[in-house]
């Protein structure tokens, strides 16, 4: 499946529209604008300090853009830096769920407690209903011999499975991933990865942030290249074998032949 | 003879444990007012832009920490009057030792806070929590943990700070004491008694800290 022939009729499930961020005096992100279907899956690469982090987060304003607007599921939740009012902005977070390089989960939870606090606290379920939705996610991962353990007795991949089914028994419409493997060792990388092609596939929205050069050429239908904007765009096709852009090509160069 | 002067000490000790109950009725009241207190003002201290409760909540702690206890207490029980405001003996103590001790608790609560990963806010905020329930429900209840061991000394200080007010002529422990001295001259044996009842009251007091602590780190939860 392209991107275009699952787009034909239906609404985008997100749409960003000239979005300009500055920290103080510093413009970290400019004209930017950016279309997502449901169902299509966005890869952003670019160097360290590009700004890709600083654009997810802007997707559920943990950053506030000060320009331009980005809509969700056909709600406009910032517009030239207002913000939709908190309670909207709250319940619309729930559709959006966000996987962290450094994992978040909660400390002072179980596993099964950090996936069904949200359904319970968020989604009004009763606890049984919540831990029940929770053991079918987190079994779904593999995880389902885990639930009662604690984060601190995880490895990193497990850890970041539990954010991802965590994030995922919200009504979750998009995943944001920012570099979810990461902090990872190299040998945990791929029991994460294999957890987001899954889902991928079952026709999730996701923009992945990362540099798995092998996720993207597989999963993505669509490859952006940061740098302060989007400086180039296209099929993974286009951008690992033809970049047009010269940062697209010395950036390329430098992660497919570190040192 | 020398029986006769301890006399009044012995028969005094009746006295010296009954008040102690003032004592420790003034500090268990003085407590949960501190901790209530120190709380909210924490919490208020966390972010400075939020001008007006944050300047409030400062002004609060530079006061209440920055001027002697003794003072404070003066001022509430001998200065208050004069604008009409009569408070009995027994709610001045507690409002006071309440006042002062919150805002120690206060730095407490907003250091634990600030302690506790931003990252956990972010998750607790992206998943839809609002500020209130993602501070509730995962912010406070990691913090509480780290909460515990200084509030321990503070709590050991409020109750060594209550001997102060048997000054209004409360008959807490302290007061008693004294007026068995005043009959039995034996300073002595009687202040050592109070040391010793303090030295119980505060070392009930940190070994139920240390259970609850124990309690809390039951879940595992190792940072
Ligand atoms: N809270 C902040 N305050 C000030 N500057 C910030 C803040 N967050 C990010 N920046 C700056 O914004 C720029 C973009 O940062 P961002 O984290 O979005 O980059 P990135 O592309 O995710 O980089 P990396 O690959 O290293 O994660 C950087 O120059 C960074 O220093
Ligand atoms: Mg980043």
């Amino acid at each position: 499946m392209s991107a275009s022939e699952k787009t034909s009729q239906e609404k985008p499930m997100l749409e960003i529209r000239d979005l300009g961020k500055s920290f103080g005096s510093v413009r970290v992100l400019h004209d930017i604008s950016l279309t997502v279907m449901p169902s299509q899956v966005v890869v952003i690469i670019g160097p360290s300090g590009s700004g890709k982090s600083t654009l997810l987060r802007c997707c559920n304003c943990l950053e506030i853009p000060q320009e331009g607007s980005i809509t969700i599921c056909d709600k406009g939740i910032v517009t030239d830096g207002v913000l939709l009012p908190e309670k909207e902005l709250n319940a619309l977070r729930m559709h959006v769920g966000m996987v962290f390089q450094s994992f978040n989960l909660f400390l002072h939870l179980s596993v099964l407690d950090n996936v069904a606090v949200g359904p319970r606290k968020l989604r009004g379920m009763s606890r049984a209903k919540a831990e029940e939705l929770a053991r079918s996610h987190l079994a779904k991962i593999g995880l389902a011999e885990r639930v009662d353990a604690y984060p601190a007795m995880l490895s990193g991949g497990q850890k970041q499975r539990v954010a991802i089914a965590r994030a995922l028994a919200m009504e979750t419409r998009v995943m944001l991933f920012d570099e979810p493997t990461f902090a990872l060792d190299p040998e945990l990388v791929g029991e994460v990865l294999q957890v987001m092609k899954a889902l991928a596939a079952e026709g999730m929205t996701m923009i992945v942030v990362t540099h798995e050069m092998g996720f993207a050429r597989d999963v993505a239908d669509e490859v952006l290249v940061m740098d302060g904007t989007i400086i180039e765009h296209g099929t993974p096709q286009e951008i690992f074998s033809n970049p047009q852009h010269a940062r697209t090509q010395s950036f390329l160069e430098s992660i497919l032949s570190p040192g | 003879m020398e029986a006769s002067v301890l006399t009044p000490v012995w028969q005094g000790m009746g006295g010296l444990l009954h008040d102690a109950l003032v004592t420790v009725e003034v500090t268990v009241a003085a407590l949960a007012l501190s901790c209530c207190v120190g709380l909210l003002v924490g919490i208020a201290r966390l972010n400075p832009k939020n001008r007006i409760v944050y300047g409030v909540a400062s002004t609060y702690v530079l006061f209440f920490r920055g001027t002697p206890l003794l003072v404070q207490l003066f001022l509430l029980f001998f200065d208050l009057p004069q604008f009409n405001i009569m408070l009995p003996a027994f709610t001045c103590g507690m409002i006071e030792l309440g006042l002062y001790s919150g805002s120690y608790v206060s730095e407490i609560v907003r250091g634990a806070i600030q302690s506790i990963d931003n990252g956990q806010m972010e998750a607790a905020r992206s998943m839809g929590m609002s500020y209130g329930q993602a501070m509730r429900i995962i912010i406070l209840s990691q913090a509480v943990l780290r909460m515990v061991p200084p509030l321990g000394n503070e709590f050991i200080a409020l109750i060594k700070n209550s001997a102060l007010i048997s000054l209004l002529t409360i008959s807490d422990l302290m007061h008693e004491g004294q007026k068995i001295i005043a009959i039995s001259y034996r300073s002595l044996e009687v202040y050592l008694a109070i040391a010793l009842i303090y030295l119980v009251l505060t070392t009930i007091a940190s070994q139920a800290l240390r259970q609850i602590e124990k309690r809390l780190w039951v879940g595992g939860m190792v940072q």
